[in-house]
């Protein structure tokens, strides 16, 4: 039983998270020019190392193009400039490949003390497994049970210019991964379909999500507060879409937090198995349908319900979506294996996935008059 | 490199063979479709690239303007990740590697002293096959489903089980590619290993025969490696292998393996023969042998070992093991010690030298800077502690930017106005190639220089639209775009003056210190040359 979030569940949580982004928000810097110096001593570190490789790269790039620039102010035809007949010189030329290789070796140790830090990722406080799908971004506490979806928060008006953009715009998530600060939180990195990158700058942790394996990454995070990121491996359409947000809290915030989310996933449990019992009406079933389907579905299969050709099938007037009602709730609950379709089995809940089936069945003119419900999607799940 | 002297066996060579051969050039369609004419295969590779540069470009525009302001305005994400996609493949395969083909096909014989290609009919069919692997390319953007949208780089799963069918379009385009390529790199090699002027010994070919053959000889080993990875994409897709997924043992890395021991090469294969041209024009106009030649052969060489070595640098973020990061990190950074002494070399040889700036000089200037520009950003990119912050960000697109726009293309064009006045026997128009110059120098650093402060704050590549606070230097960038773009219209518009033979008549040698066999023939070039070989001493 792996279905644990209602949408009573995700309204409560996104109620609690929006006074936190408050917070911290009003940085957003117009002309920022450099790296970030992040949160954690690694991000320092490495924004030392960035500083210390671009001032040798300013060094070596003035005086290359000093002695250029000198030649050609100053030795030009038009000065009435002899050229001199020179054209190799053994010591010159040792010299400018040995000095270069010198440099290296002392932008190579410190490098390479960085890079070892990084990867040890060795006896953890917490961990976390970060699960990428298209597109958004599952977080599972491996201790605690405590999982959840985090998506774009940001609304489809505001990409689309019709509302005033929001100060976090694209950098906004429904409900952000919580962490505690001054401990050592390891992240299992994996993907449920095409490659993701998961990336807080703030950390300096970027690593990919790689379908069918797992990556490491960790972060002790020195201060609270709200840290953004993004995916940064395209992942199809909407890659410049999925955000992360990652909330690092004092311990006891931080506690308090997961015995919340706790108590919260009992509620939303015990919330479905009273819905399971219960019919929806169709205007009820509809509504929540609706709901549903904008947040799940249309990003593919369009708001309109008739997908984008050649890519995602169209689900209005669809054999599926008007005739056949078993396969229709298979689809819904395993994905179609070798296509984008996903498997929704763990991200709706049971009366949710019953809602969106009936509203794909009669909406756009599918008007086949079927209304599912939970219980239906139960029997098909647990054979009940 | 020694100075070159050449005997012409037989008097009045050039105007004799001219006469005997003036009926032999057949006229309008047929010249071209059934052309074995190096220099007309030439022509027809740099007009392709030139095509194909504006075609690419056009896509750029597209991204640009949807990247102008935050917000989705004018294209559907799903079609902007098919420009970038297409955008990519066209410049690389369509636009760069034609053109430094097409330069090839007019100068090496030129330069060794040789009548023709050593195949010349394997030369028409190797340029006849890519305007249909192009357009295959381009038409499967209009059918359903659109082109590739997967990247140009085209991971797997992505371009695998989440593509749509038109993916063999692609795969099958990228495979006629690849033969064009491969057979253009077989001509080049027989050509200069068979075909040598007497006296015309290895340590005396010019720089831009030497970094041409080892280019050669990149593309026959790498190629076939694009060909496999293709091949296995097609599989996974139609075939039901499972070469990159896990879910039947496969391994999705393991195609960013196979993809990047192409990859890497194929940046050198993009920048070897730029190296030439900068190695040709700058001591030409500094009036002063090129500094170092053998050093110039020498790294030219290690860098084309050593980019067998380093295709993980690409990969830092994939979870590879620290001995490896540590690895791919030493060795990228090796290659920096031979790239370096290249740039010392051109520095040495304007030293003391005398020094004018014709425009193709002026490219050539350009491009050192912003080539080394280039260059350091990557020396900071292999970095693998820092490229965890950089890697897929405006960071990396700035810099390959400044290597291959400022650095391959800047060449390409340094090399069309060196050569230019050559192939027409007409001066080009030097007013309209100046305002190309600076509008495209200006205009360049617009659109690539502030990607690194928006990549450095966070901005990831290959997104349609971005949060608020890149929105003041998208804009600039975007406008830089526009101009960049716009500029290149005045240099088509000085070519199709030059093609029509407008300007001043040019004597043989064209510049003031230009050295080389291909100075010595009358301007234009003769439609055949070097009949009976010169004797270089």
């Amino acid at each position: 039983m792996k279905r644990i979030l209602s949408n009573i569940g995700m309204a409560l949580t996104s109620l609690m998270t929006i006074p936190a982004i408050a917070e911290t928000a009003g940085k957003v810097d117009q002309y920022s020019l450099n790296m970030t110096k992040g949160v954690t001593d690694i991000s320092a570190e490495v924004y030392d190392l960035h500083m210390l490789m671009f001032i040798i790269c300013v060094v070596i790039a003035i005086g290359v193009f000093g002695v250029m620039f000198w030649s050609i102010l100053f030795h030009r035809k038009s000065r009435g400039v002899k050229p001199a007949h020179f054209h190799e010189s053994f010591k010159v030329e040792i010299a400018w490949t040995v000095i270069p290789f010198i440099i290296l070796i002392f932008m190579a140790v410190p490098a390479a003390k960085t890079l070892i830090a990084m990867e040890d990722a060795s006896e953890p406080d917490l961990t976390i497994i970060v699960t990428g799908s298209q597109w958004k971004w599952h977080y599972k506490y491996m201790d605690d049970g405590v999982e959840y979806y985090s998506k774009l928060a940001t609304l489809p008006d505001e990409i689309k210019g019709k509302l005033e953009k929001g100060e976090n715009y694209l950098l906004e998530v429904d409900r952000p991964l919580v962490i505690p600060i001054n401990k050592k939180v390891r992240f299992l990195i994996t993907s449920d379909d095409v490659i993701h990158s998961w990336w807080v700058p703030d950390f300096a942790v970027k690593q990919d999500a790689n379908p069918g394996f797992i990556n490491d990454a960790w972060a002790i995070v020195n201060e609270p507060g709200v840290y953004r990121g993004k995916c940064t491996e395209l992942c199809g359409k909407d890659h410049g879409f999925m955000p992360v947000v990652v909330i690092a809290k004092e311990e006891g915030a931080y506690n308090e937090w997961l015995s919340e989310q706790k108590a919260m996933l009992a509620a939303a449990k015990a919330e479905e198995q009273r819905l399971l019992a219960m019919n929806m009406t169709m205007e009820e079933a509809m509504a929540t349908g609706e709901k549903v389907y904008l947040a799940n579905c249309a990003a593919c299969h369009m708001p309109n319900g008739q997908g984008l050709p050649g890519v995602f099938p169209a689900l209005k007037g669809s054999k599926i979506a008007t005739k056949d009602e078993p396969r229709h709730i298979e689809i819904l609950l395993n994905g179609v294996a070798g296509s984008a379709m996903q498997s929704y089995a763990k991200q709706l809940s049971m009366p949710d996935i019953a809602a969106v089936i009936t509203y794909e069945r009669n909406a756009w003119g599918n008007n086949t008059g079927d209304l599912v419900q939970a219980k239906d999607i139960n029997a098909a799940m647990n054979g009940k | 490199m020694t100075s070159l002297s050449t005997e012409h066996q037989g008097s009045g060579h050039d105007d004799h063979h001219d006469d005997h051969h003036e009926h032999a050039i057949p006229k309008g369609i047929k010249r071209w479709l059934y052309t074995t004419n190096h220099k007309d295969i030439g022509t027809l590779y740099l007009w392709f690239a030139f095509i194909m540069f504006l075609t690419g470009g056009a896509m750029a525009m597209v991204i640009r303007a949807e990247l102008f302001q935050p917000g989705l305005q004018i294209v559907e994400p799903g079609f902007f990740n098919q420009m970038t996609t297409v955008h990519g493949l066209i410049m690389v395969f369509g636009a760069v590697m034609p053109a430094f083909t097409g330069l090839a096909n007019w100068l090496v014989p030129m330069m060794i002293g040789a009548p023709d290609m050593a195949l010349p009919r394997m030369n028409n069919w190797s340029f006849w096959i890519l305007p249909f692997a192009f357009s295959i390319l381009l038409a499967s953007l209009f059918m359903e489903g659109g082109g590739p949208a997967f990247g140009w780089t085209f991971y797997a799963p992505l371009s695998t089980t989440y593509s749509n069918d038109n993916t063999a379009l692609f795969v099958f385009s990228v495979h006629m590619m690849g033969a064009s390529s491969i057979m253009g790199a077989i001509n080049v090699i027989v050509t200069i290993f068979n075909m040598r002027a007497p006296g015309m010994t290895w340590m005396k070919m010019p720089l831009f025969v030497w970094t041409w053959l080892i280019t050669a000889f990149l593309l026959i080993a790498v190629m076939p490696v694009l060909a496999g990875a293709v091949t296995m994409v097609l599989t996974d897709k139609f075939f039901g292998t499972s070469f990159f997924d896990a879910a039947g043992g496969g391994d999705p890395v393991m195609f960013q393996h196979i993809f990047w021991f192409f990859g890497h090469p194929e940046v050198y294969i993009m920048i070897l023969p730029a190296f030439g041209i900068i190695s040709a024009i700058v001591p030409t106009f500094s009036r002063k042998p090129l500094f170092g030649y053998a050093s110039m052969v020498y790294a030219t060489t290690s860098i084309a070992l050593l980019s067998f070595i380093v295709w993980a640098h690409h990969m830092f973020t994939t979870g590879m093991p620290v001995f490896a990061e540590m690895f791919f990190m030493l060795a990228t950074m090796l290659i920096s010690v031979p790239t370096g002494v290249k740039i010392f070399n051109w520095v040495a040889t304007m030293w003391r030298g005398s020094l004018s700036f014709e425009v193709p000089m002026l490219f050539a200037l350009a491009f050192i800077v912003l080539f080394t520009i280039g260059g350091l950003s990557g020396l900071m990119l292999a970095i693998t502690p820092l490229d965890f912050q950089y890697h897929d960000t405006y960071f990396v697109v700035a810099h390959f930017h400044y290597v291959l726009v400022t650095g391959a293309i800047f060449s390409i064009m340094a090399a069309v106005y060196y050569w230019l006045p050559k192939w027409t026997g007409k001066m080009f128009d030097i007013t309209l190639a100046k305002w190309h110059f600076w509008c495209s120098l200006i205009s360049v650093n617009v659109l690539f220089f502030p990607m690194h402060f928006v990549g450095l704050a966070g901005m990831p590549r290959r997104i349609p639209d971005y949060a608020l606070q890149f929105a003041d230097f998208n804009k600039w960038i975007s406008l830089g775009g526009f101009a960049f773009g716009l500029s290149q219209l005045i240099f088509l518009a000085l070519l199709i003056k030059a093609c029509r033979k407008q300007g001043d008549p040019v004597s043989s040698q064209v510049w003031e210190g230009a050295e080389g066999l291909e100075w010595e023939i009358p301007s234009p070039a003769p439609y055949h040359t070097f009949e009976t070989p010169p004797v270089v001493k």
